[in-house]
């Protein structure tokens, strides 16, 4: 028998009526109500997303920095007390362990907010490799996190304007928490990181503000409209950083885990590369499916906003540039699909 | 707008969650409420080319939703006289009329007899409950 962990707002969600399901160990709300509607109201106005079962883990310590600098791919030489980085957590052959945002807390103390499913992974993999003076700790059940997300976040929830990856301590009707402008939807957006005794009294102040429940169908959908990558299916300790597209993240000038490799495979010019394509006919694509001329989808599905099938996945090189036309294998139909610059869907405004 | 649940009275039943409506030799297909449901919105519907033969109890077609695909299996045999282009054109309709506008086939029976082998709106009531 399988148990499955449940976030402190789980009957929150059973009450709005959520269709649950299990992910990463979790049972989650899969959808309120609908994933298109909530997809919708969250590039248009927005939406919450309970992503508590995500990992918190802290580093703390005189060597903390240092130890990090060895471990993650980018430079946190650049963030200062206050301000976050989307970083990766590596291996020696370059693979990716984790994606994963560390937040400067103190100039030697971050914490690191992880994957559910390779939350114990990553905290095993630091552990190992701690150093005295490098302290890590696993506090993901001490915490709640809620993202708040869309164009009309912040007028909502009536925070001010802030800097992307940046931070700060602040009271949402009273409720301490941590306000992150970060997020996953490709808008604007706030994650709220609360005491997870604090997780009802917050939700309910955020539904309370007009603010649409939203479950992981539509935090998928959107994702992959704005091309984030997700860890075990576009990414993996088997894919490595620059094919991934993900050499942005790679601070190849100092030294960290399989550095080595990820300057080889730069200076070779990857073998094959994660594109984002978009279906020009009809019909979704799927993870696993297989891409003429040797590719592979990685995630796949219906784009709300464009109306069609859309998906990353990895190509030769040879066929990895905008404009390339691909030919995908759906369950024995073959259905084209062009190779499209990322990301799939940008707000008219802002093109 | 998301139908609430029915299963009509006037339709047969086949237990992998279709219906079909008996008029003569021809009959009309479509999936139910408790099918639609179960997939969420429909955002992809892949038919059958109209004059193919299909076969009761195997799969004509295909639909998806965000999340899920799921086989459509015929409940009679038969030819295929029509394809619902509304469904092809906007499959939500399915989501919005399973049993009106979001029908999904229209056949000619190879054998009306088998429509005997299928269940009432009572007998998939019951069928559902027990799943």
């Amino acid at each position: 028998m399988q148990t499955l962990l449940r976030t402190p707002l789980h009957e929150r969600h059973v009450a709005l009526g959520a269709r649950m399901v299990p992910f990463a160990g979790w049972e989650l709300p899969l959808q309120f109500s609908g994933v298109i509607a909530e997809h919708r109201a969250v590039r248009e106005d927005c939406g919450v997303f309970d992503v508590s079962h995500m990992g918190e883990v802290e580093i703390e310590g005189p060597r903390a920095h240092e130890l990090l600098q060895s471990l993650l791919s980018n430079d946190l030489d650049r963030v200062e007390v206050g301000g976050a980085q989307y970083t990766l957590l590596t291996n020696e052959r370059g693979g990716i362990v984790d994606d994963l945002i560390a937040y400067r807390l103190e100039s030697r103390r971050y914490l690191l907010v992880v994957n559910a499913s390779t939350r114990e992974g990553d905290v095993a993999w630091l552990r190992e490799r701690e150093v005295r003076g490098s302290d890590v700790r696993d506090v993901s059940d001490d915490y709640a996190l809620l993202a708040v997300q869309g164009p009309r976040a912040l007028e909502r929830l009536g925070l001010p304007e802030g800097k992307p990856f940046t931070f700060d301590e602040s009271t949402l009707d009273g409720i301490e928490c941590m306000v992150n402008r970060t997020g996953y939807t490709g808008e604007r957006g706030v994650e709220l990181l609360a005491m997870s005794e604090d997780a009802v009294p917050l939700w309910d102040a955020i539904i309370s503000r007009g603010v649409t429940p939203c479950g992981l169908g539509a935090r998928d959908t959107l994702r992959l409209e704005v091309c984030y990558p997700l860890h075990g299916n576009d990414i993996s300790p088997d894919t490595d950083a620059i094919s991934a597209g993900l050499g942005w993240v790679c601070a190849l000038g100092k030294d960290f885990t399989g550095v080595s490799e990820l300057r080889r495979v730069k200076e070779a010019g990857p073998a094959r590369r994660l594109v984002a394509f978009v279906l020009e006919e009809g019909g979704i694509p799927r993870a696993g499916m297989a891409i003429a001329g040797g590719g592979e989808v990685t995630s796949g599905s219906h784009s709300p906003m464009l109306d069609r099938g859309i998906g990353l996945g990895y190509v030769p090189a040879g066929l990895a540039e905008p404009g390339t036309e691909l030919e995908i294998d759906l369950r024995g139909r073959a259905r084209r699909a062009r190779v499209v610059r990322k990301p799939i869907y940008t707000r008219e405004e802002t093109r | 707008m998301t139908a609430a649940e029915s299963y009509p009275e006037d339709l047969r039943y086949h237990a992998e969650h279709d219906w079909a409506r008996i008029d003569g030799d021809e009959a009309t297909l479509g999936i139910t409420w408790h099918a639609v449901d179960a997939l969420g919105e429909l955002v992809h519907y892949e038919p059958p080319e109209e004059g193919a033969a299909i076969e009761r109890d195997t799969s004509y077609g295909e639909v998806e939703s965000v999340k899920a695909v799921s086989e459509v299996i015929a409940p009679l045999s038969g030819e295929v006289l029509q394809v619902n282009p509304k469904v092809v054109d906007a499959p939500e309709t399915v989501n919005d009329d399973p049993y009106g506008e979001g029908w999904l086939i229209r056949i000619r029976l190879r054998d009306p007899a088998e429509a005997e082998a299928l269940m009432d709106a009572a007998g998939y009531r019951a069928l559902i409950d027990e799943q």
